[in-house]
């Protein structure tokens, strides 16, 4: 259901919109905080903000309060929390918006998150590339500062909450939290075995919870409008997936961006009424729904939940672009929710060049700790310049599904499957495709991508 | 000269420690200055690096050659990367690198011969609404059509 509100992007288009000034007037801000430190108990906010039912929104989608109840008071050793804004999956543009726009609904959400969890201190891992975004936070947070938000006695409550920006250095795979927190500890970003889980063992071996950055920045709306009234914002708020979030939509859409809309939008209201159709009204070929690593749905898909119990049975023998975009009814349609950043390819695409466009990605940022995801990412994209070459036997083309999984299940960190998925999801959606490549009926120089001539759509 | 930064990039790295229990989580943040002042991290600057967080030589160089971002040789003066993921892929990235190449007369991945731009692929720079894009230093530059890239490389090999 299309039901666009401005909760966290009012303040995107006005001038100095990223300033306190705006925020306070406009959207309320750090009213939130200052109910919150000022009237609220820690276990509280945590019991409300379970109310709020806000799915991750960094792709994997668990309950944020769940996550932020793990955490327990240590005798010895501090908390601390972790914003994850090392923004990177291909097809995902939302994060950076919010911290170059509104950086101040971030800097109070930690200021929440920070209470609700023990910390006294948040770090955001920026990538490095986002200069502006960093120099955006920076300066929301200096002037919170300054004016008592933040610091020794915020709102005149004696709970020390400092703020800062880390940066990474270019690695896609920072943003798997393990490897974000050993970034932040100044090492390589190589992911971690769990258990030990970030709420036992995290940063610098403290406690630590790691949200991404648009979930925390969704804190101080839940909590100025309660938290159960922001959660029934959502068509699907009885699938615990609640409130508002960024939707994106970008590729062969006439009018990419990111919406701010109410949980519960379908992919077909994402394309064709907020991304204003496709170029030259061409049909839709594909989409992916959340970022490259989730598998890719074809225009003509539909939906089979004939079992009654399936959150997804509502929308049996329907289309898939008109199922709700919630991490439960996605996750049972073989895909993911994601990011919720939605890749859009119109007829004339070709999937196979699609395919190798992004083995080339997953070989590039493949940490390399583990040997399935180290070899087997360079190994699928051999296969894919294999085929683009037309030097692609049958044989190596029914390796890819061992070689992918092989991957699967066997490696540190999710990487491994973000890898394996997308490739056995091109592979399953498109075989005659990729058929048609080793019998030589399609060739590498034909394949198209864009459409049209650059510049000219 | 042994390598050392400049006493305000010095100051900046000593107010960078006090945010972080540990020394060795200051180690990118001074990498990043390192290579702000000096281009490229070579065994200089990781010695330098080692010395002043207390840190193994080979953690640091272990660091450095972790991430895309640290520059193991002497690069261009610019650098300009072109986002070739495939949301910009689908725009025309692949037409707006191959315009960049002919224009600079180099490959991806080589600086042009009076040293002034580096010339790169970036993996998805998150920009993926404004498709094509690249960065050019601190800067993105986003809905890129010929005429904007043509400005964009004539004001650097003005500069």
């Amino acid at each position: 259901m299309l039901k666009q509100t401005n909760y966290l992007t009012k303040v995107y288009g006005l001038p100095e919109g990223w300033t306190l000034a705006t925020y306070e007037r406009e959207a309320r801000g750090y009213q939130a905080a200052r109910k919150v430190l000022t009237t609220m108990s820690p276990a509280d906010v945590v019991n409300e903000a379970k109310k709020a039912n806000i799915r991750g929104r960094g792709g994997a989608g668990f309950p944020m309060g769940v996550k932020w109840s793990f955490m327990r008071p240590h005798p010895t050793k501090p908390a601390y929390l972790v914003i994850n804004a090392d923004e990177g999956e291909p097809g995902t543009h939302k994060d950076r918006t919010l911290m170059e726009l509104n950086p101040h609904a971030c800097v109070e959400g930690c200021i929440i998150g920070c209470y609700a969890i023990g910390a006294h201190a948040a770090y955001i891992y920026v990538r490095d590339e986002l200069h502006l975004s960093k120099a955006r936070l920076w300066g929301a947070i200096k002037e919170a500062k300054a004016k008592g938000y933040l610091g020794k006695n915020p709102f005149g409550k004696d709970y020390p909450v400092e703020v800062y920006v880390h940066t990474g250095a270019g690695a896609y795979i920072c943003g798997e939290e393990t490897s974000l927190l050993n970034s932040l500890e100044g090492k390589r970003g190589e992911p971690r075995l769990k258990p030990p889980f970030p709420a036992q063992a995290g940063a610098f071996g403290c406690p630590t919870t790691v949200n991404n950055l648009e979930t925390i920045a969704a804190v101080p709306t839940a909590f100025n409008l309660g938290c159960e009234e922001f959660s029934k914002l959502s068509s699907i708020h009885h699938l615990n997936d609640g409130g508002v979030r960024l939707f994106g939509v970008n590729g062969h859409v006439k009018k990419p961006g990111v919406y701010e809309c109410c949980v519960g939008l379908t992919l077909r209201e994402l394309i064709y009424d907020l991304g204003g159709g496709l170029l030259d009204d061409k049909a839709l070929h594909s989409v992916i729904p959340g970022g490259s690593s989730t598998p890719v749905l074809r225009a003509e898909d539909v939906v089979h939940a004939p079992d009654e119990k399936s959150p997804l049975h509502a929308w049996h023998g329907k289309s898939v672009l008109d199922v709700p975009l919630g991490v439960d009814t996605f996750r049972n349609m073989g895909t993911m929710l994601g990011t919720c950043c939605a890749t859009v390819m119109a007829e004339g695409t070709d999937p196979v060049a699609c395919f190798h466009n992004l083995m080339q990605f997953y070989r590039h940022e493949s940490c390399g700790q583990c040997t399935p995801c180290r070899e087997g990412s360079g190994w699928l994209l051999r296969i894919a310049e294999k085929l683009m070459d037309g030097t692609c036997s049958m044989d190596e083309l029914n390796t890819l599904h061992d070689v992918a999984n092989g991957i699967m299940g066997n490696t540190i960190c999710a990487f491994g499957e973000g890898t394996a998925m997308p490739a056995l999801g091109y592979l399953k959606k498109f075989r005659k495709e990729f058929e048609a490549y080793v019998k030589g009926e399609r060739k590498g120089k034909d394949a198209r991508l864009a459409v049209g001539a650059w510049g000219q759509s | 000269m042994p390598f050392a930064l400049t006493p305000e990039r010095e100051r900046e790295l000593a107010e960078i420690l006090t945010r972080y229990p540990t020394k060795m989580a200051a180690c990118i943040p001074a990498l990043h200055l390192c290579q702000d002042q000096h281009g490229y991290i070579d065994d200089d600057v990781v010695t330098w690096v080692s010395h002043r967080l207390d840190l193994p030589p080979a953690h640091v160089k272990g660091v450095v050659t972790f991430y895309t971002l640290f520059n193991q040789h002497k690069v261009g003066k610019h650098q300009l990367w072109v986002c070739r993921t495939l949301p910009c892929a689908l725009r025309g990235a692949g037409e707006m690198l191959d315009y960049c190449e002919k224009k600079l007369g180099i490959k991806a991945g080589e600086t042009t011969p009076d040293g002034k731009i580096t010339l790169r692929t970036a993996e998805c720079l998150a920009s993926c609404g404004t498709a094509p894009m690249m960065q050019v230093d601190k800067d993105y530059y986003e809905n890129l059509t010929p005429a904007d890239v043509d400005a964009i490389l004539e004001r650097l090999q003005r500069s």
